[in-house]
Protein backbone atom coordinates (compact mmCIF):
# COMPACT_ATOMS: atom_id res chain seq x y z
CA UNK A 1 0.00 0.00 0.00
CA UNK A 2 1.44 3.76 -0.24
CA UNK A 3 -1.19 5.99 0.71
CA UNK A 4 -5.05 6.54 0.30
CA UNK A 5 -4.30 10.77 0.54
CA UNK A 6 -7.66 11.75 -0.38
CA UNK A 7 -11.05 13.30 0.37
CA UNK A 8 -13.37 10.56 2.11
CA UNK A 9 -15.62 10.59 -0.50
CA UNK A 10 -12.92 10.13 -3.18
CA UNK A 11 -11.34 7.52 -1.54
CA UNK A 12 -12.07 3.88 -3.53
CA UNK A 13 -11.91 0.24 -1.90
CA UNK A 14 -9.33 -0.86 -0.29
CA UNK A 15 -7.71 -4.00 1.14
CA UNK A 16 -8.66 -5.17 4.93
CA UNK A 17 -4.71 -4.57 5.40
CA UNK A 18 -5.31 -1.49 5.18
CA UNK A 19 -6.65 -1.11 8.89
CA UNK A 20 -3.83 -3.40 10.39
CA UNK A 21 -3.04 0.25 12.28
CA UNK A 22 -6.30 0.45 13.71
CA UNK A 23 -7.04 -2.36 14.29
CA UNK A 24 -4.01 -3.16 16.24
CA UNK A 25 -5.58 -0.89 19.18
CA UNK A 26 -8.39 -3.07 19.27
CA UNK A 27 -6.73 -6.62 18.68
CA UNK A 28 -3.76 -8.19 20.39
CA UNK A 29 -3.13 -9.83 17.52
CA UNK A 30 -2.49 -8.90 14.09
CA UNK A 31 -6.21 -8.63 12.96
CA UNK A 32 -5.70 -8.78 9.42
CA UNK A 33 -4.41 -12.60 9.34
CA UNK A 34 -7.08 -13.53 11.78
CA UNK A 35 -9.80 -15.61 9.88
CA UNK A 36 -13.50 -14.22 9.51
CA UNK A 37 -16.58 -16.40 8.98
CA UNK A 38 -19.41 -14.34 6.89
CA UNK A 39 -22.50 -14.48 8.69
CA UNK A 40 -24.74 -14.12 5.43
CA UNK A 41 -22.93 -16.07 3.11
CA UNK A 42 -20.75 -18.26 5.06
CA UNK A 43 -17.42 -17.08 3.36
CA UNK A 44 -14.67 -17.92 5.52
CA UNK A 45 -11.22 -15.83 4.87
CA UNK A 46 -8.65 -14.02 6.57
CA UNK A 47 -9.64 -10.56 7.00
CA UNK A 48 -7.17 -8.73 4.76
CA UNK A 49 -8.45 -10.01 1.69
CA UNK A 50 -11.76 -8.39 2.69
CA UNK A 51 -12.89 -5.13 1.15
CA UNK A 52 -12.49 -1.98 3.31
CA UNK A 53 -14.23 1.04 2.13
CA UNK A 54 -13.44 4.46 4.22
CA UNK A 55 -16.47 6.47 5.10
CA UNK A 56 -17.13 10.27 7.01
CA UNK A 57 -18.46 7.59 9.65
CA UNK A 58 -15.84 5.34 10.16
CA UNK A 59 -14.07 2.13 7.80
CA UNK A 60 -16.88 -0.47 6.56
CA UNK A 61 -15.54 -3.66 5.61
CA UNK A 62 -17.25 -6.26 3.44
CA UNK A 63 -17.50 -9.76 2.52
CA UNK A 64 -15.49 -10.30 -0.45
CA UNK A 65 -17.84 -12.37 -2.03
CA UNK A 66 -21.33 -11.33 -1.36
CA UNK A 67 -20.28 -7.87 -0.11
CA UNK A 68 -22.44 -7.80 3.46
CA UNK A 69 -21.09 -5.42 6.02
CA UNK A 70 -18.88 -7.78 7.90
CA UNK A 71 -17.60 -5.30 10.33
CA UNK A 72 -17.39 -1.20 11.22
CA UNK A 73 -14.77 0.29 12.68
CA UNK A 74 -15.38 4.05 14.21
CA UNK A 75 -12.84 5.96 15.49
CA UNK A 76 -13.84 7.78 18.62
CA UNK A 77 -11.98 9.80 21.14
CA UNK A 78 -11.30 7.04 23.64
CA UNK A 79 -10.42 4.64 20.81
CA UNK A 80 -11.76 2.61 18.26
CA UNK A 81 -15.38 0.95 18.58
CA UNK A 82 -15.86 -2.19 16.41
CA UNK A 83 -19.05 -3.73 15.45
CA UNK A 84 -18.74 -7.65 14.03
CA UNK A 85 -22.30 -8.04 13.72
CA UNK A 86 -21.70 -9.71 10.33
CA UNK A 87 -19.25 -11.79 11.47
CA UNK A 88 -19.98 -15.39 12.77
CA UNK A 89 -17.32 -15.71 13.85
CA UNK A 90 -13.60 -14.39 14.10
CA UNK A 91 -10.45 -16.50 14.74
CA UNK A 92 -6.69 -15.30 16.12
CA UNK A 93 -3.92 -16.11 13.23
CA UNK A 94 -2.76 -19.58 13.62
CA UNK A 95 -5.43 -20.58 15.65
CA UNK B 1 0.68 -0.96 19.08
CA UNK B 2 2.08 2.08 20.03
CA UNK B 3 3.09 5.28 18.04
CA UNK B 4 6.77 6.23 17.88
CA UNK B 5 8.09 10.03 17.14
CA UNK B 6 10.44 9.84 14.11
CA UNK B 7 12.18 11.98 12.64
CA UNK B 8 12.81 13.02 9.27
CA UNK B 9 17.33 12.26 8.54
CA UNK B 10 16.78 12.21 4.68
CA UNK B 11 15.31 13.32 1.39
CA UNK B 12 15.21 12.38 -2.08
CA UNK B 13 13.25 13.27 -5.36
CA UNK B 14 12.70 10.11 -7.27
CA UNK B 15 10.48 11.51 -9.80
CA UNK B 16 8.44 14.44 -10.51
CA UNK B 17 5.73 13.33 -8.31
CA UNK B 18 7.67 10.54 -6.01
CA UNK B 19 10.13 11.25 -2.63
CA UNK B 20 12.17 9.15 -0.77
CA UNK B 21 12.04 9.45 2.76
CA UNK B 22 14.39 8.42 5.60
CA UNK B 23 13.39 8.51 9.17
CA UNK B 24 14.94 7.73 12.02
CA UNK B 25 12.52 5.68 14.44
CA UNK B 26 13.52 5.09 17.98
CA UNK B 27 11.61 1.75 19.26
CA UNK B 28 10.62 0.79 15.64
CA UNK B 29 11.88 -2.83 14.48
CA UNK B 30 11.38 -6.05 13.00
CA UNK B 31 9.70 -4.82 10.04
CA UNK B 32 8.97 -7.97 7.17
CA UNK B 33 9.30 -6.92 3.23
CA UNK B 34 5.79 -5.90 1.94
CA UNK B 35 5.07 -4.56 5.67
CA UNK B 36 3.85 -0.62 5.82
CA UNK B 37 3.33 1.68 8.74
CA UNK B 38 0.73 4.32 9.69
CA UNK B 39 1.87 7.84 9.36
CA UNK B 40 0.39 10.82 11.58
CA UNK B 41 0.96 14.34 11.26
CA UNK B 42 -0.40 16.32 13.82
CA UNK B 43 -1.56 19.89 12.84
CA UNK B 44 -0.60 23.00 15.52
CA UNK B 45 -4.83 23.17 15.94
CA UNK B 46 -4.41 19.60 17.71
CA UNK B 47 -5.79 18.31 14.04
CA UNK B 48 -4.63 14.95 12.74
CA UNK B 49 -4.04 13.11 9.95
CA UNK B 50 -3.03 9.33 9.14
CA UNK B 51 -1.90 7.89 6.25
CA UNK B 52 -0.57 4.39 5.53
CA UNK B 53 2.84 3.96 3.76
CA UNK B 54 4.34 1.08 2.52
CA UNK B 55 8.16 0.46 3.53
CA UNK B 56 10.47 0.66 0.37
CA UNK B 57 13.28 -1.34 2.86
CA UNK B 58 12.38 -3.75 5.53
CA UNK B 59 14.95 -5.02 8.64
CA UNK B 60 16.54 -1.69 8.80
CA UNK B 61 15.97 -1.75 12.52
CA UNK B 62 15.20 1.79 13.97
CA UNK B 63 15.08 3.79 10.14
CA UNK B 64 12.35 3.78 8.37
CA UNK B 65 12.60 3.65 4.54
CA UNK B 66 9.47 5.15 2.65
CA UNK B 67 8.74 6.52 -0.76
CA UNK B 68 5.91 8.74 -1.17
CA UNK B 69 3.92 9.80 -4.15
CA UNK B 70 2.09 12.97 -4.31
CA UNK B 71 -1.92 13.19 -4.50
CA UNK B 72 -2.55 16.41 -5.58
CA UNK B 73 -5.34 18.20 -2.80
CA UNK B 74 -4.43 15.93 -0.46
CA UNK B 75 -3.44 16.12 3.59
CA UNK B 76 -0.64 14.58 4.15
CA UNK B 77 1.24 13.71 0.62
CA UNK B 78 2.17 17.26 -0.46
CA UNK B 79 3.85 17.88 2.59
CA UNK B 80 5.83 14.62 2.96
CA UNK B 81 6.85 15.42 -0.77
CA UNK B 82 7.62 18.87 -1.02
CA UNK B 83 8.00 20.51 2.59
CA UNK B 84 9.39 17.53 5.33
CA UNK B 85 12.87 18.73 5.87
CA UNK B 86 15.80 16.96 8.02
CA UNK B 87 14.55 17.17 11.23
CA UNK B 88 11.30 17.40 11.62
CA UNK B 89 9.11 15.39 13.26
CA UNK B 90 6.29 12.90 12.98
CA UNK B 91 5.06 9.96 14.15
CA UNK B 92 4.75 6.05 12.86
CA UNK B 93 3.18 3.18 13.89
CA UNK B 94 3.97 -0.78 12.93
CA UNK B 95 5.76 -2.64 11.35
CA UNK B 96 1.97 -3.38 10.15
CA UNK B 97 -0.03 -6.06 8.14
CA UNK B 98 1.03 -9.52 7.84
CA UNK B 99 -0.41 -10.88 4.81
CA UNK B 100 1.11 -9.14 1.86
CA UNK B 101 4.59 -10.19 2.88
CA UNK B 102 7.58 -11.93 1.56
CA UNK B 103 9.55 -13.76 3.54
CA UNK B 104 13.51 -14.76 2.59
CA UNK B 105 13.10 -18.27 3.19
CA UNK B 106 10.01 -19.17 0.86
CA UNK B 107 12.27 -20.74 -2.82
CA UNK B 108 9.07 -20.44 -4.71
CA UNK B 109 8.92 -18.12 -7.70
CA UNK B 110 7.53 -14.81 -7.53
CA UNK B 111 5.40 -12.61 -9.83
CA UNK B 112 5.28 -9.44 -8.21
CA UNK B 113 2.94 -6.73 -10.50
CA UNK B 114 2.97 -2.59 -9.97
CA UNK B 115 1.14 0.08 -10.69
CA UNK B 116 2.82 2.96 -10.50
CA UNK B 117 3.88 4.07 -6.51
CA UNK B 118 2.57 0.39 -5.89
CA UNK B 119 6.29 -0.68 -6.76
CA UNK B 120 6.98 0.68 -3.34
CA UNK B 121 6.40 -2.50 -1.08
CA UNK B 122 8.24 -4.68 -4.12
CA UNK B 123 11.52 -2.22 -3.40
CA UNK B 124 11.32 -3.64 0.40
CA UNK B 125 11.43 -7.43 -1.19
CA UNK B 126 14.11 -6.79 -3.97
CA UNK B 127 16.08 -5.13 -1.31
CA UNK B 128 15.66 -8.19 0.90
CA UNK B 129 16.33 -11.27 -1.57
CA UNK B 130 19.55 -9.24 -2.31
CA UNK B 131 20.47 -9.31 1.21
CA UNK B 132 19.33 -12.87 1.85
CA UNK B 133 22.60 -14.57 2.35
CA UNK B 134 22.43 -18.14 2.95
CA UNK B 135 18.19 -18.00 3.11
CA UNK B 136 16.90 -20.15 0.38
CA UNK B 137 14.86 -17.32 -0.86
CA UNK B 138 18.23 -15.49 -2.02
CA UNK B 139 17.52 -17.87 -5.20
CA UNK B 140 13.93 -17.34 -5.59
CA UNK B 141 13.23 -16.67 -9.31
CA UNK B 142 11.36 -12.67 -9.24
CA UNK B 143 9.64 -11.25 -11.84
CA UNK B 144 8.84 -7.86 -11.53
CA UNK B 145 5.97 -6.10 -14.16
CA UNK B 146 6.06 -2.20 -13.33
CA UNK B 147 3.22 -0.19 -15.19
CA UNK B 148 3.98 3.84 -15.55
CA UNK B 149 2.25 6.37 -17.33
CA UNK B 150 5.71 7.72 -18.81
CA UNK B 151 9.19 7.01 -18.31
CA UNK B 152 9.13 9.69 -16.23
CA UNK B 153 7.34 7.84 -13.78
CA UNK B 154 9.28 5.05 -13.06
CA UNK B 155 10.71 4.69 -9.51
CA UNK B 156 13.88 3.44 -8.90
CA UNK B 157 14.28 2.02 -12.43
CA UNK B 158 18.14 2.14 -12.49
CA UNK B 159 17.84 -0.11 -9.39
CA UNK B 160 15.67 -2.42 -10.79
CA UNK B 161 17.18 -2.73 -13.56
CA UNK B 162 20.60 -4.25 -12.34
CA UNK B 163 21.09 -7.17 -13.35
CA UNK B 164 20.60 -9.64 -10.52
CA UNK B 165 20.66 -13.05 -11.40
CA UNK B 166 17.23 -15.01 -11.25
CA UNK B 167 15.37 -11.47 -11.24
CA UNK B 168 13.66 -10.20 -14.44
CA UNK B 169 11.95 -6.42 -15.01
CA UNK B 170 9.10 -5.53 -17.51
CA UNK B 171 8.11 -2.31 -17.91
CA UNK B 172 4.63 -1.17 -19.23
CA UNK B 173 4.17 2.32 -20.24
CA UNK B 174 0.42 3.24 -20.41
CA UNK B 175 0.83 6.88 -22.28
CA UNK B 176 4.45 7.35 -23.64
CA UNK B 177 6.91 4.58 -23.95
CA UNK B 178 10.67 5.70 -24.27
CA UNK B 179 11.88 6.35 -28.37
CA UNK B 180 12.25 3.09 -29.77
CA UNK B 181 10.64 1.04 -27.52
CA UNK B 182 9.36 -2.39 -29.14
CA UNK B 183 5.06 -2.23 -28.09
CA UNK B 184 3.08 1.37 -28.59
CA UNK B 185 2.06 2.56 -24.90
CA UNK B 186 -0.95 0.66 -23.90
CA UNK B 187 -2.42 -1.06 -20.57
CA UNK B 188 -0.50 -4.56 -19.07
CA UNK B 189 -1.67 -7.73 -20.84
CA UNK B 190 -1.81 -10.93 -20.28
CA UNK B 191 1.54 -11.48 -21.94
CA UNK B 192 3.59 -9.11 -19.44
CA UNK B 193 2.36 -11.79 -16.78
CA UNK B 194 2.99 -14.78 -18.78
CA UNK B 195 6.52 -16.02 -18.82
CA UNK B 196 8.60 -19.49 -18.46
CA UNK B 197 8.66 -20.17 -14.53
CA UNK B 198 5.83 -18.18 -13.37
CA UNK B 199 2.83 -19.71 -14.29
CA UNK B 200 0.14 -21.31 -12.22
CA UNK B 201 1.69 -24.85 -12.35
CA UNK B 202 5.12 -23.54 -10.86
CA UNK B 203 3.83 -22.83 -7.42
CA UNK B 204 4.56 -19.41 -8.03
CA UNK B 205 3.29 -16.41 -5.47
CA UNK B 206 1.72 -13.40 -7.12
CA UNK B 207 1.79 -10.02 -5.36
CA UNK B 208 -0.46 -6.85 -7.09
CA UNK B 209 0.08 -3.69 -5.67
CA UNK B 210 -1.46 -0.09 -7.32
CA UNK B 211 -4.44 2.24 -7.17
CA UNK B 212 -7.77 -0.02 -6.75
CA UNK B 213 -8.95 0.35 -10.69
CA UNK B 214 -4.79 -1.44 -11.62
CA UNK B 215 -5.21 -3.98 -9.19
CA UNK B 216 -8.90 -5.40 -9.88
CA UNK B 217 -7.74 -5.88 -14.22
CA UNK B 218 -4.15 -7.32 -13.15
CA UNK B 219 -5.84 -9.60 -10.69
CA UNK B 220 -8.70 -10.46 -13.17
CA UNK B 221 -5.73 -11.12 -15.41
CA UNK B 222 -4.02 -13.46 -13.67
CA UNK B 223 -6.98 -15.71 -12.09
CA UNK B 224 -8.01 -15.84 -16.01
CA UNK B 225 -4.32 -16.97 -16.48
CA UNK B 226 -5.07 -20.15 -13.95
CA UNK B 227 -3.31 -18.71 -10.95
CA UNK B 228 -5.76 -19.77 -7.74
CA UNK B 229 -6.64 -16.69 -6.45
CA UNK B 230 -5.84 -17.93 -2.99
CA UNK B 231 -2.12 -17.21 -4.63
CA UNK B 232 -2.92 -13.66 -5.30
CA UNK B 233 -2.28 -11.10 -3.22
CA UNK B 234 -3.38 -7.40 -3.63
CA UNK B 235 -3.01 -4.26 -2.03
CA UNK B 236 -4.82 -0.97 -3.39
CA UNK B 237 -4.67 2.13 -2.83
CA UNK B 238 -6.13 5.70 -3.77
CA UNK B 239 -5.30 8.45 -5.68
CA UNK B 240 -5.37 6.71 -9.13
Amino acid sequence: MTTHDAPVHDRPTLDGSALAGLLSEVYAFDATLAVVRCASCGHTDVFARATVYLTAMGAVVRCATCTAVLLVVVERPDGPRVSASGAAWVQAPGG
Amino acid sequence: MSWHVATVVGARPLTGTARALTLSAPGFAGALPGQHVDLRLTAPDGYQATRAYSLARAGHDERVDLVVDEVPGGEVSPYLVHDARPGDQLEIRGPLGGYFVWHDDDPAPVLLVAGGSGVVPFLAMLRARRSAGQQPGRHAPFRLVCSVRAPGDAIEREEIDAPDPGLQARWVYTRQAPPGWPTPPGRITTADLTAPGFGPDDGTSVFVCGPTGFVEAAAGLLTGLGHPPGRVRTERFGGA
